[in-house]
């Protein structure tokens, strides 16, 4: 087994007590890396000179002045920009990219005394639900090889799955946290929009984009997003709103709370076993206190019509900075600058990265921006409406993170709009803007199920007390994917 | 209006600078086309008088004081930069002879 079995706390009682050192723990990463990435296929970029540096320095920060996260280490998403370390967004375009700062986040992280260990897989710009559209390697479910991990952040989440890191940071667009989270059977939180800074992220869709953590458990969550919420002058999205004390809020405690079920929710599309464990996890929470009613969200089917639109559009608008002339892969032989132009971008870009920049384009274009991006954007005002409704009279909304656990690799990569699909349950969110975390919740066929649950802007503490409570009662968080034996 | 041709695709492929094949023009047309029928679902909703959303939250305008701050250093700029001489980033010539 690995030290990385321990929660962020005993991992703190073990340094205190002098039973393993912070540097034990960055070459425990790297350890179970070398073990385990050959089969995973996780981290795209490794971090380890300068990581085991770190923790020589950080070995003689006396304990009084470290917080909870302090020499823990974490694998960060590559579409999240680290000064020295390369950051390709999996793409072919940016292939040898090396960052000249640091992301927000990132800064967060070293002023909390995380410790990097490398870079994690995506899909191309975040663009996809299954790893596949990354053009290096495909993450692998760490479950069951044979299956995705989920996407975009499927790597962020099969990486902490597999036990490779205890932490890891995603990002979240249309449910590239909490999809991949559901798969891989771990903890991931979407914030509210605005609740963590975005500079130094990749812009994919800058009205809908979030990073957020993944972790095993709900408290190492609360305490990650912790470290990286709060208002950033280098982006002006992001809100001034305090960040609570997260853990505070974990007390196990959910009497009275109000549970929405939208009926939308449970309906076509979604799997037996994704409904019935959904209705196990009800029971639980009724059990402890909280009362559930049905609601409905009218207006969910058209969120995934209407998010494919907008967040293309916005991706045509943001990717356009990539044309081989300050960074990034530029393209040989050519004429003229033009030609420059579109044979960086014709070589650079992949398939669903191409599509998408042109659904964009096209939608945006004269002649079709009313019928098509104006119209996705008063859908996009019905949908969030219709979320400002519910919580008028709800605490949190419950359903599952995804309609089926994770598929086979290469099932669903030559149709685009049924690999689409895997996201009807989390796109709604990123639409509305309003937090929602993916926490275990039942296995089909040895494959992990996720349990959503969504609160009110800036209210990620009724979630976390209501994904800790359920937690507590139940022992999803606890179960480990057989890879872990790996001697 | 949902039917993309291949023209079509043609054309926003070089409003996006986007180098692109007879073939792969096709396959996209197909694709695309698929993908724009799916959208003609929004029209079912009638969305007379609601007004757009392009941003969730309250906010207009961040300001804050007109005080000069240091940037970044212009060879740290350049260290991605392919091709360069004297300072300044080379392209390819913008007009033909």
């Amino acid at each position: 087994m690995t030290l990385f079995e321990r929660s962020s706390k005993e991992l703190q009682e073990g340094l205190h007590s002098g039973d393993f050192k912070i540097a034990d723990l960055t070459n425990e990463a790297f350890a179970r890396i070398e073990k385990l990435d050959g089969d995973v296929q996780a981290f795209l970029a490794l971090n380890k000179e300068k990581a085991l540096e770190q923790a020589e320095e950080m070995e003689k920060v006396p304990f009084e002045q470290r917080g909870p996260l302090f020499g823990l280490p974490i694998g960060v998403k590559d579409n999240i920009v680290t000064e020295g370390l390369e950051t390709t967004c999996a793409s072919k375009i940016l292939e040898g990219f090396m960052p000249i700062y640091d992301a927000t986040v990132v800064k967060k992280l070293r002023d909390a005394g995380m410790i990097t260990v490398g870079k994690l897989n995506m899909d191309e710009f975040a663009m996809g639900s299954s790893n596949e559209n990354s053009a290096f390697k495909t993450t692998k479910n760490p479950w069951n090889l044979d299956h995705v991990p989920g996407g975009s952040s499927g790597a962020s989440a099969a990486s902490v799955a597999a036990g490779e890191v205890p932490f890891s940071l995603g990002s979240d667009t249309g449910g590239s946290i909490r999809q991949p989270a559901a798969y891989c059977g771990v903890v991931g939180m979407k914030p509210t929009y605005g609740r963590v800074s975005r500079f130094g992220l990749v812009a994919f869709a800058s009205s809908l984009d979030q990073i957020g953590p993944i972790t095993r458990n709900v408290y190492d969550n609360a305490l990650l997003l912790e470290a990286i919420a709060g208002v950033d002058a280098n982006d002006s999205t992001s809100a001034d709103v305090p960040v609570p004390n997260y853990v505070a809020a974990l007390n196990g405690d959910i009497k009275g709370l109000r549970i929405a079920v939208p009926k939308e929710f449970l309906g076509e599309g979604v799997g037996e076993a994704a409904r019935k464990s959904v209705l196990e996890a009800l029971e639980v929470l009724k059990g402890l206190g909280a009362t559930v009613e049905e609601v409905s969200l009218p207006h969910s089917k058209y969120a995934l019509a209407a998010y494919y639109i907008l967040s293309s559009s916005e991706a045509s608008s943001n990717l356009s900075r990539f044309d081989g002339i300050r960074y990034g892969f530029r393209a040989e032989g050519v004429k003229n600058l033009m030609e420059l132009y579109k044979e960086t971008r014709a070589q650079g870009f992949g398939d669903e990265v191409k599509r998408r920049i042109m659904l964009g384009t096209y939608s945006l274009s004269a002649g079709t921006y009313d019928a098509y991006y104006k119209k996705a954007q008063q859908v996009r005002t019905l949908i969030k409406e219709d979320y400002d409704k519910v919580f008028e009279n709800y605490d949190v909304i419950i359903g599952p993170t995804a309609p089926t656990p994770a598929f086979k690799v290469g099932e669903n990569i030559d149709d685009p709009l049924t690999m689409y699909a895997n996201d009807i349950l989390t796109i709604p969110i990123n639409l509305a803007g309003v937090p929602a975390i993916s926490i275990p919740c039942g296995f089909e066929n040895g494959l992990p199920l996720g349990l959503q649950i969504i609160g009110k802007h800036f209210d990620e503490e009724t979630i976390y007390r209501t994904a800790y409570a359920y937690e507590q009662a139940t022992d999803f968080t606890k179960q480990t994917p057989q890879i872990w034996e790996v001697k | 209006m949902a039917k993309l041709t291949k023209e079509e695709v043609k054309h926003v492929a070089h409003l996006a600078r986007l180098a692109i094949t007879d073939e792969e023009a096709e396959k996209f047309a197909e694709q695309l086309g698929k993908i724009t029928d799916f959208a003609e679902q929004l029209n079912e909703l009638d969305t007379t008088n609601v007004k757009p959303t392009s941003h969730v939250l309250p906010i207009v305008n961040v300001m804050r004081e007109d005080v000069a701050q240091k940037g970044l250093d212009r060879e740290v700029m350049m260290l991605n930069v392919k091709e360069q001489e004297a300072g300044q980033v080379k392209v390819p010539p913008i007009l033909e002879d």
